[in-house]
């Protein structure tokens, strides 16, 4: 086994780019079992080892022990520091906010620290990424655990001069005494080559925390700065060594061959009509997966085209064809769920009487179809199967259940398998990232050599999880003086076994091969989220099923904002509707409607609703008037629209303005203003950047992104046939205004809120209510493409 | 297989593979290059762009042996002692790429429209640039780097 717990020189400089000292490894080896134990402070003593297993061999890759503080933090020698986070960044910039907030809490300068993510053997498991919460509760954490290294230090300086640590300073790194400041010492000095020995508290990982208080908002110097972000310069120059680039000795290349028909059953395989092709090495199946492997990965990629197969076509249509998709929906009788699936929210009031007896009521339908995930780089992996253990190279934002999700499939103990985390292309929820690593993985065990997986385009595209489609049914009640007095919502959603992350029944290698997890997940989802006061209101969502629901392309999986695009353009478009018909202008109607209550909570929702919205309206301009403006003559038609939601404690507003070709029907949105409050900011350019990308993915959404399926498969299997946002597409102007509209806006405990896909949510409402402005047609059916607008307007007689 | 021999970034090199092998997998599994990437195999989506004698050209549809001849430049190839080119400057300093895994096409197509057309209108920037494909989105600030980048080559032009 010695030798293959390391990583190939290659890579473990690879992954350590920003390291101008000895790697963390060459550390401990050097260091020896020296401790830094320090009675009064902390567990000194030996360090708590990793427990054996029932093998009586030690764990190869122990899990990092998050109530060690060594596990965050190392000080070195030179006063650097390398922080270790089990986070990914998917270019977001979380990794250089995380590393901010560390060195603003330990009180050392940015460039004096590194990070390292997302390496299931090395970084504490905090679950990767996901739900946009890296900076909410998992930078948190490491600032918790970074004030406490800085405690330690200065008990230590206090310790090492008899002087208390209140009469001391810290800057950068360096610790002085206050009544004598020729008097230093740096940490480096301090650490001596040594190592943290101190013991940190917690029920679990997300608590964890040292005795130390972190600092008050005001007191970070570093928070609050838009510092480039170190992982720019390797992604523009070329350096940086991706997931996708890594090369071992020995290592083949794989592809996978699918199905022609979902649901197809797979009767033979013809291994001679591939057998002679140059760099052949086999063809491995199982079930209905079918994978060939060559010497070259162009050989594996003409060998998989040309393998000859036999597969039985299923009896029955797998699900409706694209065209019938709404339909369908709403004529399925949705699953019934034994045990209940997610409770439906209580009704407010009494919807059905304030209905009958509004003065006016609003009825429209909307309709989403399957949108992609469609990473601009097909999913992939390499796996490392030597010496009875597994090493997998991935840029699968959540290693941790990658790693354990793989050693249950494989039938391997987890501590012999590890995740290797690496940049890759962009990860905006469940991808196939997790398929791919785990094809990797079970084509490694089975040649016993490394084996690199990547996926072609039109599996990626055909293949990966789905955003689930929804339709949905919406009444509103309108009083005498316009007022929104009554709300009926209802959805039904095509998230029938719906499939989690990295699960060993779910991924895709597992349906194909026959497993099925004990119970699919019975699907179901929220409705809109907003502080709305409405006297009234029922929402309910319901699950509907396919006849396929594994095996099939059609599986839906979590989407960047999983659900919130859909809902809330439903829900926005539709108070749109309500405000055209209560002849109200969009903003003054949700003014009213936010302002209808003075009920808020902890995290001040209601006051930073109305903050977001005020906000957009004043730095877009916005003249109050109701919707849609008197149509001018031209053949270009503008217009604006607004759409406002909350998702978890961050608000949102978002402003589009749209331009209409009646002749074509093509939109393009020329300018957004996004409203956005997700609390105390750790690096304003990081999250405009983020921002504008869920805006833009929000257009592309809007605009251009339906999976369409036959019969018998889906059909969406390329850039042509899964349209997405192009250069031209892109608005000439975005202001990403940043809110704080706390009440108290000083609070030195201000917190920060999960950034990016709260904004996401909001852009197709948005487009939708510019597009009414525009032309006073209602757009209620995703995506606008040109021909559906164009019908509309000619529909209308526009 | 059969012997080619290509100029890659100023050097050149002999590979032994079938000379129907699209060039992207000759650049990074025999040459080690790492800013060509996979992302369609289609000519679609641009991440696969290289500079052949310095247009923009897709290495996932041509095969190996119709680049012979020509002068290859990669991601990697377009800094030259270790000065970065304007146009991966300006990417820096808009902090473009958020995944980054298309930016090899974009920055590469960017140069080519660049040398074609030294002060592009915006309008000609989307048009030049509209084939490359990016799932982050990340076009307002690519549009923006290439202003920026524009202008930077003709300061330098002056200086010169």
């Amino acid at each position: 086994m010695s030798g293959r717990n390391q990583l190939p020189a290659e890579v473990d400089r690879a992954l350590a780019p920003w390291d101008g000292t000895s790697s963390r490894r060459d550390f401990l080896k050097t260091s020896g079992l020296f401790v830094l134990g320090f009675t009064g402070f902390g567990a000194a003593g030996l360090r708590r080892g990793p427990a054996g297993d029932d093998r009586g061999e030690p764990p190869l890759y122990p899990d990092p022990d998050f109530l060690q503080l060594d596990s965050w933090l190392v000080v070195h020698e030179d006063g650097t520091a390398t922080f270790y986070v089990g986070k990914t960044d998917g270019g977001q910039g979380t990794g250089t906010a995380t590393r901010q907030i560390m060195c603003d809490e330990l009180d050392i300068a940015y460039d004096m620290a590194k990070l390292v993510m997302g390496r299931t053997d090395k970084t504490v498991d905090q679950g990767g990424s996901g739900g946009s919460d890296a900076i909410e509760r998992d930078a948190m954490v490491a600032r918790r655990v970074a004030a406490e290294g800085r405690r330690v230090l200065l008990e230590m300086a206090s310790e090492r001069w008899g002087v208390p640590v209140g009469a001391l300073d810290v800057s950068d790194g360096v610790i002085s005494a206050r009544d004598d400041p020729a008097r230093t010492v740096t940490y480096g000095e301090l650490v001596g080559g040594g190592r943290f020995d101190i013991a940190l508290t917690g029920g679990n990982v997300n608590a964890t925390t040292g005795v130390a208080s972190v600092k008050p908002v005001q007191d970070l110097k570093l928070v609050g700065q838009s510092i480039p972000r170190y992982d720019i310069p390797g992604k523009v120059d070329g350096s940086l060594e991706w997931a996708v680039d890594v090369a071992l000795p020995g290592m083949v290349h794989a592809r996978n061959v699918r199905p022609p028909f979902v649901g197809a059953n797979l009767v033979g395989v013809d291994e001679s009509s591939v057998s002679g092709l140059p760099g052949f090495i086999r063809v491995v199946s199982r079930g209905n997966y079918v994978a060939v492997v060559c010497e070259r990965e162009e050989q594996a990629i003409e060998a998989a085209d040309r393998l000859v197969a036999q597969w039985e076509k299923p009896e029955a249509a797998p699900f409706p064809r694209s065209e019938d998709l709404f339909d369908y929906m709403r004529s399925a009788d949705p699953v019934a769920v034994p045990g209940g699936g997610r409770p439906l929210p209580r009704p407010v009031g009494d919807p059905e009487a304030a209905l009958a007896s509004a003065a006016t009521v609003v009825e429209a339908a909307y309709d989403v179809p399957f949108q992609g995930h469609t990473a601009i780089g097909p999913a992939h992996a390499l796996a490392d199967p030597s010496d009875g253990q597994m090493t997998v190279y991935t840029n699968d934002m959540k290693p941790y259940s990658h790693r354990t999700g793989i050693a249950e499939f494989l039938d391997m103990p987890p501590d012999r398998v590890r995740v290797i985390w690496m940049e890759g292309p962009q990860l905006y929820g469940r991808t196939a990232a997790d398929d791919a690593g785990f094809e990797a993985a079970y084509l490694a065990k089975e040649l016993g050599r490394p084996v690199r997986m990547q996926w072609m385009r039109h599996e990626e595209t055909a293949w990966d999880t789905k955003g689930p489609a929804f339709a949905f049914d919406l009444r509103g009640g309108l009083d005498a003086e316009g007022n929104l007095v009554a709300l009926d919502y209802r959805a039904r959603i095509a998230n029938y076994a719906h499939v989690g992350y990295n699960q060993a029944r779910t991924v895709l290698i597992a349906q194909l091969m026959g497993l099925r997890p004990e119970r699919p997940s019975p699907g179901g989802g929220r409705g809109p989220d907003d502080m709305y006061h409405i006297p009234n209101r029922r929402q309910e969502t319901l699950p509907v099923r396919f006849r396929q629901a594994f095996e099939t392309p059609l599986r839906t999986g979590n989407l960047r904002d999983p659900n919130g695009p859909q809902t809330t353009f439903a829900g926005e478009s539709f108070i749109d509707e309500l405000a055209a018909a209560a002849g109200a202008d969009p903003v003054e109607f949700r003014l009213r409607l936010l302002r209808g209550s003075t009920d808020d909570d902890e995290a001040h929702r209601r006051a930073r609703s109305i903050a977001v919205v005020e906000a957009a309206a004043e730095a877009y301009g916005w003249d109050p008037r109701p919707s849609p403006k008197p149509m001018a003559g031209e053949r270009i038609l503008t217009g604006r629209g607004i759409a406002y939601a909350y998702r978890a404690r961050t608000t949102v507003a978002t402003i589009a303005e749209v331009e209409v070709d009646r002749e074509t029907g093509r939109v393009w949105v020329r300018r957004m203003v996004c409203g956005h409050d997700c609390g105390l900011v750790i690096n304003p350019d990081g999250l405009e950047s983020t921002v504008q990308g869920n805006l833009l993915h929000g257009i592309s959404r809007t605009l251009h992104e339906e999976v369409q399926f036959d019969g018998e498969n889906v059909t969406s299997v390329d850039w042509r046939t899964h349209p997405t946002i192009t250069h031209t597409d892109c608005p000439e102007h975005i202001d990403v205004v940043i809110v704080n509209g706390d009440p108290n806006p000083d609070r030195p405990d201000l917190m920060p809120y999960g950034a990016g896909e709260p904004s996401h949510r909001t852009v197709p409402a948005a487009i939708a209510n510019a597009i009414y402005d525009a032309t006073g047609v209602r757009m209620r059916r995703l995506p606008l493409r040109p021909e559906r607008v164009l019908a509309e307007l000619r529909a209308a007689g526009v | 297989m059969s012997e080619i021999t290509l100029r890659v970034n100023g050097e050149t090199h002999t590979v032994d593979v079938d000379p129907s092998t699209p060039l992207l997998y000759v650049l990074r599994n025999d040459l080690g290059l790492r800013g060509p990437r996979f992302g369609c195999g289609l000519s679609q989506c641009g991440t696969c762009t290289v500079l052949m004698n310095g247009s923009a050209v897709r290495s996932c549809s041509r095969p190996v042996a119709r680049a012979q001849g020509t002068e290859i430049t990669t991601l990697e190839g377009l800094s030259a002692d270790g000065e970065l080119d304007p146009v991966q400057q300006a990417w820096i300093d808009e902090q473009v790429p958020q995944c980054g895994y298309c930016q090899n096409g974009q920055i590469l197509t960017a140069r080519a429209l660049l040398d074609d057309n030294p002060s592009p209108t915006d309008a000609e920037i989307r048009e030049g640039m509209n084939r490359v494909l990016c799932r982050c989105m990340t076009y307002y600030r690519i549009q923006a780097a290439v202003k920026r980048a524009a202008v930077a080559m003709a300061d330098g032009e002056v200086e010169r």
